[in-house]
């Protein structure tokens, strides 16, 4: 059985989705079901008082079905990511939590050096901190040795759908990482979830690739395929590249 | 203070909104009066966490800010 464990949890799926920009709960809760996913991510945030009745994200996604894993999304400062976590663990679903301290508002970067900061206070805090980063080999090698569950280095920007522009860097992540590596953000198509596991990351997140897809209900299946046979043909263990032919079929007994 | 002031309702920022209470309201009396659906949930008053075993008598204050969590859709 090829188990992913993160966290000391160990899940079939490799696929972990984001539920956000969904039409309704009702649409993210049959995406998550198509996904297969086992884990979700969730944002924190102020509860509306006027509309304290209506349904919310948690009555479609049972947290005793799915392992929740709350985000620290639209945080700019160190402070502000700490704080978030920390409301997050306090609302009872865990200890883990989705690290993003965002650098720029047009890009949605990685502020690197204030999410070092905040996962050194979280992890000490005891917190299972997921820090999502550039694909940079050094940050993701200083966020392991200082404690982190895993790294996630993005594939490309949040919801840019351009896929993995820099598939050597994420490859020396994974060469390098003793925690688990999961690509996080910019993934646009299922063969972009393929090529993220075909790289040897343990896992793949993504969001806006399902929910923005013009059928997200399908999309959500793609992805789950996608990851399964990137994940299959990692294991497998490709052939190498060769710049010239090699005939498949037998060269001799040729009729004349 | 003198008496003449006793019964003033107390004025709090809930989740960025101006309201009042009775003096005297606890978290688990503000709770009570809000009933949340949400069963997950957080609180925090001038950005310190309030521990659930302090809801029933952690009192509000005049000046509070009162922040109320929970989750919603988030990538």
């Amino acid at each position: 059985m090829d188990e992913f464990v993160l966290a000391g949890k160990s899940y079939r799926s490799r696929l972990i989705v984001g539920t956000g920009k969904y039409r309704d709960f009702e649409e993210t809760r049959r995406a998550v079901e198509a996904s297969g996913a086992e884990m979700v991510t969730v944002a924190v945030r102020r509860v509306n008082i006027l509309h304290r009745n209506e349904p919310n994200l948690l009555e479609f996604l049972d947290p005793a079905r799915y392992t929740i894993l709350p985000n620290t999304a639209g945080c700019y400062t160190v402070e502000e990511a700490v704080r978030t976590a920390r409301l997050a663990r306090e609302a009872g679903i865990g200890s883990l939590v989705k690290l993003e301290v965002i650098g720029d508002q047009k890009t949605l970067f990685p502020d690197v050096p204030a999410t070092i900061a905040a996962a050194e206070i979280l992890v000490r805090e005891g917190f299972s901190v997921l820090p999502y980063i550039n694909d940079d080999p050094i940050a993701a090698k200083r966020l392991e040795e200082l404690g982190c569950a895993a790294v996630m280095p993005l594939a490309a920007p949040i919801g840019s759908g351009l896929g993995i522009r820099n598939p050597y860097n994420i490859r020396i992540i994974v060469e390098h990482a003793n925690v688990p590596v999961i690509v996080d953000a910019g993934v646009g198509a299922a063969s972009d979830a393929a090529v993220a596991m075909e790289l040897g990351c343990d896992a793949v997140l993504m969001n806006t690739a399902i929910a923005g897809a013009r059928d997200p209900i399908l999309m959500a299946e793609a992805m789950r395929q996608g990851v399964e046979a990137g994940r299959k043909s990692f294991l497998a263990g490709r052939i190498p590249r060769k710049l010239y032919a090699t005939a498949s079929s037998p060269l001799g007994d040729m009729i004349e | 203070m003198g008496p003449a002031l006793y019964g003033l309702r107390v004025q709090i920022t809930l989740n960025g909104e101006s309201h009042e209470v009775d003096p005297g309201t606890t978290i688990a009396v503000l709770l009570d009066a809000l009933q949340l659906r949400q069963l997950r949930f957080a609180i925090e008053i001038n950005q310190e966490i309030v521990r659930r075993d302090q809801y029933p008598v952690r009192e509000l204050k005049t000046g509070d800010r009162v922040e109320v969590i929970s989750f919603v859709g988030g990538g």
